[in-house]
């Protein structure tokens, strides 16, 4: 829902980056995007593409996404289950004592450019 | 092309906000002003809700809120009718606040030191709860009109917020709002979250939600 305001974050920790190694030509973006993130890759990919026109250094960078599974972590049977189908209830036994793994990950993994 | 470097970040996107919430949440505590985030869907009452809170604390504390809107003044305009210092702050579109963006409205805010300060962040239970805005403490508002799902809806929302309100609770007989129901889904969501009722036009719960507030500032005055 707030991709755009993602999208300039990501530019002001990628142009620091940029700086401090002295890259002018960026080629791309790799993002690691958890799937119960709440972010949308589609939007994601169009408000970057808008984002990207306002500013040289980002001008002909592409951007990856890479997803990253949700997992659920259930306390009671020490089990891991798949967040997206069941939620915060263990499908095996109806626990709610669970914690989310993996899954709201929002991460700059690497850039590319010269 | 040989000459491309890949650069390895791997850097959480919140990170640097993170940081500079963190670093912002121990200079208030520092300055002993309490800061509180306060969140809700457009229209449940925040700014009807400090109107009647901030003359009744303004009494004992210094306060001043700032307004976050996307556009128009109209809020800080009602906040200043309290004798509250208030200013507003534009997102530009954005839908929430970030640290960066609380920092910039608090300089102008504390210059003359403030006991109390309240952020009465962009209507939406989404965005918001999603970036630490550096707050001493989140808050969030649901109006019975609303309904009782929303914290099964907009989950993170209620995690995020250790006191939630139920406003316009005088509109109670007229909505099917189970409120023992609501209480219940908020607690599964954060089982320390404080819940209080309250209603604005009558006046009910007033007291008891500024004496939860004063216990606050107190407490960050340490």
């Amino acid at each position: 829902m707030h991709e755009l305001g993602v999208v300039f974050h990501v530019m002001d920790d990628v142009r620091k980056v940029c700086e401090e190694n002295e890259i002018t030509d960026l080629q791309s973006i790799t993002l690691q995007l958890g799937t119960v993130s709440g972010v949308i890759p589609s939007y994601l990919t169009d408000c970057f593409m808008w984002a990207r026109e306002k500013e040289e250094l980002f001008k002909k960078c592409e951007l990856i996404v890479e997803p990253i599974e949700a997992v659920t972590y259930c306390e009671d049977c020490k089990e891991m289950y798949d967040t997206v189908k069941h939620g915060k209830t263990c499908p095996k036994c109806g626990s709610t004592n669970t914690y989310l793994y993996t899954g709201n990950e929002f991460m700059i993994k690497e850039i590319a450019g010269c | 092309m040989d000459n491309v470097k890949i650069i390895e970040i791997k850097q959480s996107v919140y990170e640097s906000n993170d940081r500079e919430a963190d670093k912002l949440r121990s200079e208030l505590k520092a300055r002993g002003t309490f800061l509180l985030n306060l969140m809700s869907s457009p229209g449940a009452g925040k700014t009807t809700l400090l109107e009647s809170v901030i003359p009744k604390l303004a009494r004992k504390y210094k306060i001043g809120v700032m307004e976050a809107d996307i556009d128009a003044d109209v809020d800080a305009v009602r906040i200043k009718e309290t004798g509250a210092k208030s200013i507003q702050l534009h997102t530009g579109g954005m839908c929430h606040l970030d640290a960066g963006m609380t920092r910039q409205g608090l300089d102008e805010l504390l210059e003359d030191g403030m006991d109390f300060a309240i952020l009465e962040n962009v209507g939406n239970l989404v965005c918001p709860a999603e970036f630490d805005t550096g707050a001493s403490m989140n808050a969030c508002l649901l109006s019975v009109p609303e309904g009782i799902d929303k914290p099964l809806k907009y989950p993170l929302m209620f995690e995020v917020c250790k006191l939630v309100v139920i406003t316009k609770i005088d509109t109670l007989p007229y909505f099917d709002f189970d409120v023992e129901k609501c209480k219940e889904y908020i607690k599964m969501r954060n089982p320390e979250a404080k819940v209080l009722m309250v209603s604005a036009k009558t006046g009910e719960g007033i007291d008891e939600l500024c004496k939860t507030l004063e216990e606050y500032i107190e407490a960050q005055k340490g």
